[in-house]
This record gives C-alpha cells, structure tokens and sequence, in this order.
C-alpha cells in the first residue's frame, strides 16, 4: 500500500511580490522610468503639501467674528467664511423664512429617496418619479416664493447662494433631459417639417454660447419689452438656460439613438408597436443606457456653467462669495472664498459622477464586450 | 429679404420702445402707487454699495437712493435694490426696469445725451490714481518712467494710462488683469511696480495687501471721473427730485445740520436753515412731496459728510480723504444751489 500523494502545500508567494512592498514594486518602481516619475512626484507632493498644509489648516484662523481675528497670522481666514456661511447658502433670503429652503431640501431628499433603494419595485419608482417631476416643482416655487397659504412673499431677485445654485441647475437639468429626448426624436424624423424644426432649434441654440445668449435675456429683451413690462430676471435666465442646455442633450441622446441596430426598430414595428411605443419600450431604455456618460458629463458641464449668470446679477454661489468680498470689513479674503467655493462645486460634481458611475454598473445588463 | 424684415422688426420696437418711455412720464405717481423706489446699484463695489454679511445693502451710492425713499415716502427704507453689472446697467435705466441708477457711473457727454439718460449731480469726484509701494521711493506720478503698471482690463482705465504716459513721454509697461482681486495680488508679488485704478478703489485694494501702511496712493489724478446718480430722460419732475435729494444733503453739511441735530436746528433763527427743513415757506411742496421732506432726508439718512464718512471716509475701514469731495467752503468741489 503505497502512501497516497499529498501535495505539498503551495508555498506563499515571495514577499516582494505580495501586500504593500510588492505594490509598491509593481505600480511606483516598476521601471527606471517609473521610478524616475515616482521621485519626480514625491519631489513635488514634498514641495507643494507643507506650504498648502499651513495655509489651510496650521496657520488658519478659526475662531473669532471680524476681520481682526485673522491680522495675526498668515494661514487662511476660515472666519471669512464662518460669518458668510449662511449668505452662501441662501444669499439675501430673508433669514426668518430660511426653514421654507430648508424644508423643501428636506422634501425633495425624504420624497426621492425610495427612487435610490433598489427594494422597491420598478413601477413604484416609475410612478414616484413623473409625480416628483410634476409636482414637486409646484410646491417648491410655491414654498420658496410664498405669496399663499400665509406664506410671505420673496422675490427672486433675493435668492441667491447655494440656493439660487441649485434651483438653476435642477430646473435645467429636468428641462433640458425631457426636451432633449423629444428634440433627438425629431431630428431623426422622417417628417420634414419636424425634423428641420428640430434641427434649426439645435444648430441655434448649439451655435451660440451661453453668455450670449444670458446676456441678450438680461440686456436685449427688456428694451424690446413695452416699458414697465419686465418679466423675473430669474426665469428668463431659467429659459435660456433649459434652452441651451436641451439642445446639449439632444444630440448626446441622439448619439445613443444611432448606435441601436436597426433591426431593434424592425423588430419592434414587427410586433406591432407604434411609434411611441417603440421608443419609450424598446429603444430608448437601450439607447439612454449607452449614453449615461454623456447625459452626466452635460449635467456636470450644466452644473458649472450655472456660475455665469454672474455676468447678469444674479447671485448665484460664485456671485454671492464675489460679493461677499467687496464688503469693506472683510476686504482681501478673496482666495478663501474662492477656494471655498470650488469645494461645494467640486462635492456637487464628483457626487454627480459617483452617481452615475453606481448607476452604468447597474444597468449593464448588456453590451458586455 | 429674411434679414431686412428682422431688421425692419427691431426698429420698429425699438422705436417704439422709445416712445412708450417718452410717454411714460410721471414715475413720481408710477413710484407712489408702488409704495417704493426700484434702485439700480452696483453688483459689489467696496463703499459705494454691497451686500453685508446680513444681506443689507450699504454704500454712498446706496445712500443715495435711501436718500430719494426718504424724500418720496418719508421712509429711507422703502428701496428694493437691484444689483447690476456695469453692462446692463443703462439698458435697465431705459427699458424701466429701474427708476434710478446710482450705480458708480461717470458721467459722459454720451451718456447724457445720446443714450436718453440724464445725471442728476455728482455723488463723488473720482479720478484715476496710482498705488505704489513705498519702497521704490516714488513721491509723483511724474517719477513712473519706464514701470510696470498692472491695469484692470476693458476699462477706460488701460486708455487713460497710456495717454497720461505719452504726453509725459515716459516708458510704460501694462499688465491686464480681469479682477481687481488678481491685480492687487500682482502688485504685492512684485510682477508690477505700480497699480492703477480710480482712487476710490485703491484704498480699497490696499486694504486687500498683506501689509497696507507699505503702500502709498500718489496725489496725481490722471482723468476725470464724475460719478452720480442717472435717471432715463421724460420726466423732468422725478429729475429734479432725485437731483434735489442730493443738494439737500451737501446744502445741510454747509448749514452744520446732522441727523443728530436736526430737530433743534427747527428751532434756529437762520431762514436758510429754516426754509431747508420746511419750518418756513413752501420750498418743499414746490417739488410735489411733503413741505418737510428735506429734514426727513437729513434725518434718516444723514448730511453728506456723514455719508462719506461712514461708507468710504474716517468712519469706514476704506478711510479715504475728503480730498475734492470736501466742501467747496473747505477748498473742495461739493457745491449745492441755494434753497429759496
């Protein structure tokens, strides 16, 4: 009876090639390029982090409330933006009518939060959405603005900060994905008149830039308006901006039409769906699918792009801190309310992008290649 | 043919545009059955208007229209503010979006005159200045041969510079800088040596530099930069009001009369004094309002030396000199006609 064979058991690999040491080796020293560029990096990490380091954080003033806190050292002046915090989130909103934003960021995240759980059935969400589509903007116009139910009026012009921010890239967002849609249909109608229609509104809208067209809403309109009619300076922005930004989402939506085979569309005509049927069952979950990179990439374009309507006096984030600045007590705090600034821009952004990132790795179901 | 019916549209609505402002006449009732004055003031200028940490507007330019509120309603307060930039700033004058711009705007002949707009007086005598370091030893302008200057681009600003360098035949290197935030930066970097802008504004950008007391404004203005109230051209009764709401201030820092004093200025022998806050004579009704309008204004709002000291003289951290805008009984330029 022979023994019967027990394999030795594998032994571990060496330890240069395993845990931190064997990273290290493999992604930073690779090769004497490599580690060329891994020195070159660690020089300027060395040379760019202490200074930056002290600046923000060692040498920072945090505490105090004027201007005079900050004299003394040489670091950042956080209380610059201490006592502005609340100006950047709701600019010149009255301050005892702040639970009205408040409360309508807290319904908009309580109401769209089952949207997020993957538990809940496809249809629950589907129906949730289009209600939260449709009315939610109605209650938080009508909270925001008041005018009823005992609410106090706020006028437009005293939104601002974070608030106003937000409001211009919500309403472009949901405009401009539904009217794209719709325009990307049309441009690849078979019907003239549609599909010149649509394709004239892109090119237009395509070919000029944002600024401009701010601008003309701001500057040209009113003089074009009988005197005394003028119309809120923040809905025309709104316009311009769903505009534009529809015509964006147009042709990315369209680029996603294009790369569904055809025999998607025959396959769909032969089971005897019409035209709207085939897009919302067939087509279009396919085609959005493809292009949510796109989608995201123009929200997050959207998202910065809300900062020029500085250029009409609106006072949006970037506006609001800009203002702040010129305050003669808080003169010459500028690059700490710029840097501030860039954070909630950045958070936003990259939030946005994680989202949609989460979002592709659900959907793949295929296309895998 | 397109073209031309577009063309043909825009002046059409331009034309009549400019006739329903013509027309539109009487803002004074327009203003009272509102119950408050629309003032267009600056999207952030340090002393002459900004929003403070509270969101309350502050400024001379903002007193100014505070100013007009106090004489219309006998209420300082009943101003909306609406924050322009210095683009739409005429364009909201005209189109009646606004009922007075009190906006930093330097009075020009082609503003008064082709654009429809009328200046009502001059809030401030601005000018443009230089701001050196006081290292470089530099006591006039007349000494700039050969410097680096760092300009605010896309204003007369970069314009006047270079004529003021070649009538005095001297060397002259610009730097263009978008924001004033950079400009001040550059300067204390080194990259320029000197920094030009309105004096208004160079204190203020002193201020911004790490270390304020090493910086000097020199006495040399090279331009003329009238600023003041403007109102659209049609309505003569709302320009003498705005206008007068200004001399009332200048005409009360002459006579000693403070928002703190007013009251018992009531009681003085001076006729001057008592036609101004409407104790004697009609003076007042003649403009339409109440006959003690102008003592509301001094009350609420101040004479005009208040109002420079505390939004850009000793009284605010800008603490610019009176300079042109003392009194012209003190050598400087701010002059009112008589109430009579």
């Amino acid at each position: 009876m022979a023994e019967p064979h027990i394999p030795h058991p594998d032994l571990p690999p060496p330890v240069s090639s395993v845990g931190p040491i064997g990273w290290l080796r493999r992604n930073l020293l690779s090769s004497p390029l490599n580690i060329v560029l891994t020195l070159l990096a660690l020089y300027l990490l060395t040379i760019a982090i202490p200074p930056l380091l002290s600046w923000a954080v060692l040498n920072a003033t945090w505490s105090g409330d004027s201007r005079d806190a900050c004299q003394a050292s040489h670091g950042a002046c956080w209380v610059f933006i201490r006592v502005h915090f609340d100006q950047f989130m709701y600019g010149f909103y009255p301050e005892g009518q702040r639970w009205r934003v408040d409360l309508s960021a807290l319904l908009l995240i309580f109401s769209a939060a089952p949207l997020f759980i993957r538990a809940v059935p496809s249809l629950v969400k589907l129906r949730l959405s289009l209600s939260i589509l449709v009315l939610y903007p109605l209650i938080a116009f009508l909270l925001l603005s008041g005018g009823r139910f005992g609410l106090s009026v706020v006028e437009t012009s005293r939104w601002g900060g974070l608030l106003l921010t937000l409001v211009i890239a919500g309403v472009g967002m949901t405009a401009a994905l539904p009217l794209g849609i719709l325009l990307a249909l049309g441009r690849r109608s078979q019907l003239p008149a549609i599909q010149t229609l649509c394709v004239t509104f892109i090119e237009f809208w395509r070919g000029v830039p944002l600024i401009t067209v701010l601008f003309m809403s701001s500057v040209m309109l009113p003089l074009f308006l009988p005197t005394g009619m003028n119309f809120d300076k923040l809905l025309r922005a709104l316009i311009g901006v769903s505009l534009f930004q529809a015509a964006y989402m147009a042709e990315v939506v369209r680029g996603g039409l294009q790369a569904i085979p055809k025999g998607q569309f025959e396959a769909a005509a032969a089971l005897g769906l019409g035209f709207w049927k085939m897009m919302g069952l067939i087509v279009l979950p396919q085609a959005l699918k493809l292009v949510i990179p796109g989608i995201v990439n123009t929200f997050i374009a959207l998202f910065k792009d809300t900062s020029l309507v500085l250029i009409i006096g609106l006072f949006d984030l970037l506006n609001t801190v800009h203002n702040a600045t010129t305050n003669p007590a808080w003169l010459g705090f500028s690059t700490e309310g710029y840097v501030f600034a860039a954070a909630v821009y950045w958070l936003f952004c990259f939030g946005m992008s994680r989202y949609s990132q989460s979002l592709e790795k659900r959907l793949h179901t295929g296309h895998k290649r | 043919m397109n073209r031309a019916k577009t063309l043909t549209l825009t002046a059409a609505m331009v034309l009549l545009t400019a006739a329903g402002s013509a027309y539109a006449g009487k803002t004074l009732d327009a203003i009272k059955e509102r119950g408050f004055i629309k003032c267009g003031v600056s999207d952030g200028l340090p002393g002459f208007s900004y929003a403070d940490e509270k969101g309350n507007y502050n400024g001379i330019d903002v007193d100014v229209c505070r100013a007009v509120a106090a004489a219309v309603f006998g209420d300082a307060t009943k101003v909306k503010f609406t924050p322009l930039t210095a683009k739409e700033r005429l364009t909201a004058l005209q189109s009646g979006e606004i009922d007075v711009l009190s906006r930093n705007t330097t009075w020009t002949s082609s503003r008064d005159s082709a654009q429809g707009l009328n200046f009502t007086g001059i809030t401030y005598y601005d000018g443009q200045g230089f701001l050196v370091n006081k290292k470089l030893g530099v006591k006039s302008a007349k000494q700039l041969d050969g410097a680096t200057v760092c300009v605010q681009a896309g204003t007369t600003t970069e314009l006047n510079l270079s004529d003021y360098f070649r009538t005095n035949k001297m060397k002259l290197t610009p730097i263009s800088y978008d924001k004033s935030d950079e400009s001040a930066k550059s300067l204390e970097a080194g990259r320029c040596d000197v920094l030009t802008s309105d004096q208004s504004q160079l204190y203020a950008q002193r201020i911004k530099l790490a270390k304020p007391d090493d910086y000097v404004v020199l006495p040399e203005v090279i331009s003329k930069e009238p600023l003041g109230p403007v109102v659209r051209h049609g309505d003569d009764e709302w320009f003498d009001i705005v206008k007068w709401a200004l001399f009332v201030m200048v005409n009360a820092e002459e006579m000693g009369i403070t928002s703190k004093n007013v009251e018992e200025m009531k009681k003085s022998a001076n006729p001057d004094i008592r036609r101004l806050l409407g104790v004697e004579g009609d003076k007042g009704k003649d403009f339409g309002l109440n006959n003690d309008w102008m003592a509301v204004v001094i009350k609420q709002v101040g004479n005009y030396g208040e109002v420079f000291d505390r939004n850009v003289g000793k009284g605010s951290p800008l603490k610019i000199e009176r300079g042109l805008n003392a009194l012209w009984t003190q050598g400087g330029l701010q002059y009112a006609p008589p109430v009579r």
